[in-house]
């Protein structure tokens, strides 16, 4: 079975603020990780090449030093690894991301492609569906148990208050929930064969004969940034007292309702 | 000149980092009070080569180098220097041994297994009578036809209480010095009759590592078991040290590392006189030293190590490594707790085990004053 | 000429979601902006009936695609019938809610007429004005008025504000050059609107073309939801107790709102270090950090080693009897009172509001 997996390079979120005097993201400093789901993703890959045989690809879309995702992939066991980087890709929103990503794992081809179910940068959960739109193939997100059984994944998929198992045909795209496994480690020796190994790095020009230049990269996206700003600086906190219960239970309602908690 | 880890070596630092903080802190406060490793912890590190680092591929080893093990070491001991000296005794004593004096045959054997990640290894030389000074060693082997048997006890050999293998030395011509007397030989510690291990010694720190007095009587040895020349044994014991010492040094970072990390945080948080403590110019300027001195030491580990791995005389490098980083250790976990103030000495905390631990790095693979010894000699100032 | 807002309304087992609700709710705020109609798309098997309830809460129209293979959820039937009415219908904009399904389906469907699409919006704009008033009472831009009056008034495209990086920064995104324009919507962020069961409404049915041929995998079960191990760090509401909770029977009460609320009951170190409370709902230095959006101190008195585990929480509420307590201070709202009075009378409230807020059952 040939099993591409999307994964995304991405600063690890809970460390990152906003310059209060520039609207700026502060990147200096930030770790990169790879996004969790789709940690959860490479997991998965490798968990059903070690059942069923075959290949795990790895691919991601960044800028060069994204590489080291790539590395930290293969040292826990991915067989190749495709860096899509170019100028042109630059300032993608999801559907211009998701045409590059697409058009690149058509050129590899496969029988399943595994994504992570949204990157914690952009939350949008996004990319994973326009690829298997733009794949032509069925789509199975919010994965949070995966099967293999002869041409078909069976797929238990997440819904709020619910699952569906659902069997799908390959070639297919699945999106994995960070909670579908636990990850595995690089181990060391992954590491130094890691280095050995070549990462292919594919530009425009590489994709260029089936990526059409008008929908892509910043020109191409539909969407745009308007404007990005930071929240309001917290108020100094209230302290009600000798209120009557009542007036307690109220004050409190009066919060939860007004910042949507119920 | 360049002091930037390369992109493997980076990678592997967060791997073991990583390891470290998800995997080994959750356990290392428990381990340390039960004085006992767990096992399970041990088995996966293995499984992912910590364990194997420096050592050949051919052999079933990482392929890598000594930089990556020292790199290893500090990041494991940054949260527990127990599981620091299990993996140093592991790899730069008993299996360094094997790997640079052992046959083919016996780096099949025994090496395969202990750096492919499905044995341990120990290394008993120290006994009851003789640390620093060698020469009073006791334990002797004796030939009895083509084999040796084996008589006496060593102290204080880590990992031996779950350990597979042991090079253990011993003098077989007591007529000439022990540094010309002296046999390695590799034991199978699991299933050689004769061959007794002690409860765990009870110690001040690094508890959660094994410990014991290991027990020879009548033990007998096949002379394919034999490591390298007979009567070489000394020259063998004291290549693995200084290979040894560069990761006591690599520990000894770690620990300080580790503790000044720990205060820090706990120190931003704690505020007194209405400030948070690191806001008081006294805490910023002992951080700031205290820093400066873990990077001088970190810097001479990694010089040795890369010496080392160059096939450079790394011997003084070492011992100076060590010598500075295991005082800087001290010094560093001392000024932690001190700087925690009463929760610094609560074992709620980690800081209380890291003063505890660091002391044994100014002791063991030779002390500090050895160190001076071994330095002082290449110098030639005699 | 793409007109209207189109709401493609959320239904599970024949129950419409509130988030349609609010969605047809913001979209009426919206259309008047506009000039324009709402209309709603209801997907389904059987599910005619509930098109009025859609016309009593604010839908002008409703389209009804009543279909057997549309009874359950799956990807590529509601993707087709929903990409065949915006060809047909030509909608300026098209809304979701950011559900899982709403965020399966809507960003195929984006892919599939090639127009852009928003994820999990928190605000939509289209009237300039408002949206200034937003960016300079709620955000950091207050600190950059020039900026913000200096922004096109006469600007009708719809304004997607949402959440990035984890909630730390915003941004407000736009699709000027595709239609329409679409966006998820996270549930429970617009206001819910009031019903008016006199409301009249178009309801047309509508012939998809979709059938049981379209559909590209099989359920084979529904399962009930997983139960997950509790994770204090993933909760969005914890409902924290302290030494004043009193005992292990203390932290009872707390349970009972944190079920309410949907969250998870956590605990200062003095519940844990007496045995009331497992060690893993321990919140602070040795315990977990969480940030959630609600954190509720009970009876806790906020040592600065609590308070290391806590304060990156976005809304803070305390309950204590000592208003000068460290964490009353830290809070953003105090209440000096008894939390053994104050939390069940608070549940019972909870439960009261949600009930005035259920709808369709």
């Amino acid at each position: 079975m040939k099993i591409l997996v999307c994964i995304k390079q991405v600063p690890d979120t809970a460390e990152v603020k906003l310059d209060p005097k520039t609207g700026r993201l502060i990147r200096e400093g930030v770790p990169s990780i790879i996004n969790h789901d789709d940690k959860a993703g490479i997991e998965a890959a490798l968990k059903l090449r070690d059942e069923v045989g075959g290949t795990v690809t790895v691919v991601t879309m960044g800028p060069p030093q994204a590489d080291v995702a790539l590395r930290e992939a293969l040292a826990m066991g991915c067989d190749d690894a495709y860096l899509l980087s170019a100028r042109e890709f630059g300032g993608s929103d999801t559907y211009a991301t998701a045409t590059i990503i697409a058009t690149a794992l058509k050129k590899i081809g496969f029988d399943v492609v595994i994504t992570g179910r949204q990157a914690i940068d952009g939350d949008t959960a996004q990319v994973g569906p326009q690829i298997a739109e733009q794949l032509g193939v069925p789509q199975v997100s919010y994965c949070e148990e995966l099967k293999v059984d002869g041409d078909y994944m069976i797929v238990r998929r997440q819904f709020e208050d619910q699952s569906h198992l659902l069997k799908v045909k390959t070639p297919c795209l699945i999106t994995c929930l960070a909670e579908l496994n636990e990850p595995r480690y690089m181990s060391v020796y992954g590491i130094v064969d890691a280095y050995k190994k070549d990462v292919t790095v594919w530009g425009f020009n590489d994709l260029k004969d089936n990526l059409n230049p008008d929908w892509i990269g910043l020109q191409g996206s539909p969407t745009n940034v308007f404007l990005s700003f930071g929240k309001k600086q917290k108020d100094a906190g209230t302290v009600l007292e000798n209120l009557s219960e009542d007036e307690a239970v109220q004050a409190i309602m009066d919060k939860l309702i007004e910042r949507h908690l119920i | 000149m360049d002091f930037k880890l390369d992109k493997s070596h980076l990678l592997m630092q967060q791997l073991f980092r990583n390891f470290a903080e998800n995997e080994i802190k959750p356990l290392a406060k428990d381990m340390d009070e039960a004085e006992e490793y767990d096992l399970e912890l041990l088995d996966r590190m293995n499984k992912l080569g910590f364990f194997g680092i420096p050592y050949s591929r051919e052999y079933g080893g990482v392929g890598s180098d000594a930089l990556a093990y020292v790199i290893c070491m500090e990041e494991l001991s940054k949260i527990d220097a127990s599981t620091g000296i299990t993996n140093s005794v592991h790899t730069s004593l008993c299996c360094s041994c094997i790997n640079s004096f052992g046959t083919e045959e016996q780096k099949q054997t025994f090496l395969r297994p202990l750096i492919d990640g499905s044995k341990m290894g120990c290394y008993g030389l120290t006994e009851p009578g003789a640390g620093s000074d060698v020469q009073g060693a006791q334990t002797t082997a004796v030939k009895d036809g083509e084999d040796w048997i084996i008589n006496g006890s060593k102290i204080f050999t880590t990992n031996s209480g779950f350990a597979d293998t042991c090079v253990v030395f011993a003098l077989t011509d007591r007529k000439v010095p022990a540094a010309k007397g002296m046999t390695a030989f590799i034991v199978d510690l699991k299933n050689t009759p004769g061959v007794t291990v002690s409860d765990n010694i009870e110690r001040m720190g690094i508890r959660a590592a094994s410990n014991c007095i290991v027990t020879y009587e009548d033990v007998r040895i096949t002379p394919d078991r034999v490591l390298g020349q007979v009567g070489k044994g000394f020259k063998i014991a004291m290549a693995a040290l200084d290979r040894g010492r560069i990761g006591i040094a690599a520990q000894a970072v770690g620990i300080a590392q580790g503790a000044l990390d720990e205060a820090i945080k706990y120190a931003k948080e704690r505020k007194q006189f209405g400030k948070p403590i690191t806001a008081f110019q006294n805490s910023q300027f002992r951080i700031a030293e205290m820093q400066t001195k873990i990077n001088a030491a970190r810097l001479l580990t990694y010089q040795a190590a890369v010496a080392e791995d160059n096939e450079e005389p790394f011997a003084p490098l070492a011992a100076q490594a060590k010598l500075f980083a295991s005082d800087v250790a001290v010094e560093v976990t001392r000024f932690a707790v001190q700087l925690m103030g009463g929760y610094g000495f609560c074992r709620e905390y980690p800081v209380e085990r890291m003063y505890r631990d660091a002391k044994i790095t100014e002791i063991y693979e030779g002390t500090s004053e050895v160190m001076k010894m071994v330095i002082a000699g290449s110098m030639k100032l005699k | 000429m793409s007109k209207d807002i189109f709401v493609v309304v959320e239904q599970r087992d024949g129950v419409v979601q509130k988030v349609s609700m609010e969605l047809i709710g913001e979209s009426v705020k919206l259309a008047g902006d506009l000039g324009e109609n709402v209309v709603a798309v209801l997907l389904g098997h059987n599910i005619k009936d509930k098109a009025q309830l859609l016309i009593e809460y604010g839908a002008s129209k409703v389209l009804v695609v009543d279909e057997p293979v549309l009874e359950h959820y799956t990807t590529e039937p509601y993707v087709k019938a929903v990409d065949y009415i915006v060809r047909k219908y030509e909608p300026n904009i098209v809304l979701f809610g950011a559900s899982s399904i709403g965020r399966d389906m809507a960003p195929r469907i984006a892919g599939r007429l090639h127009t852009g699409l928003t994820a999990d919006c928190t605000r939509l704009d289209i009237k300039v004005s408002n949206y200034q008033e937003y960016l300079l009472t709620k955000t950091s831009m207050e600190n950059n008025p020039d900026k913000v009056n200096s922004l096109d008034t006469s600007d009708t495209f719809l304004k997607m504000t949402r959440p990035a990086f984890g909630g730390n920064v915003m941004a407000t995104i736009v699709c000027r050059n595709y239609k329409p324009q679409m966006a998820t919507v996270r549930p429970g962020v617009m206001e819910m609107p009031v019903r008016n069961k006199d409301a009249k409404g178009e309801i047309e049915m509508v012939d998809t073309g979709v059938s049981m041929a379209d559909m590209n995998v099989e359920i084979l079960e529904v399962l009930p939801k997983k139960e997950k191990a509790v994770d204090i760090t993933e909760a969005k509401i914890l409902v924290s107790g302290g030494r004043g909770v009193g005992g292990p029977e203390g932290y009872d009460p707390l349970r009972a709102l944190a079920k309410e609320l949907g969250g998870e009951v956590s605990s200062s170190r003095i519940g844990v270090d007496n045995g009331w409370i497992e060690k893993d709902r321990q919140v602070g230095q040795t315990g977990k950090t969480v940030r959630p959006q609600l954190y509720l101190a009970c009876g806790i008195s906020g040592a600065i080693q609590h308070q290391a585990g806590m304060e990156g929480s976005e809304f803070i509420i305390a309950i204590n009897k000592d208003p000068l307590c460290p964490m009353m201070q830290l809070a953003d709202l105090g209440i000096q009172g008894d939390l053994k009075k104050i939390v069940p009378k608070l549940t019972e409230a909870v439960i009261k509001y949600k009930q005035g807020l259920a709808v369709d059952k």
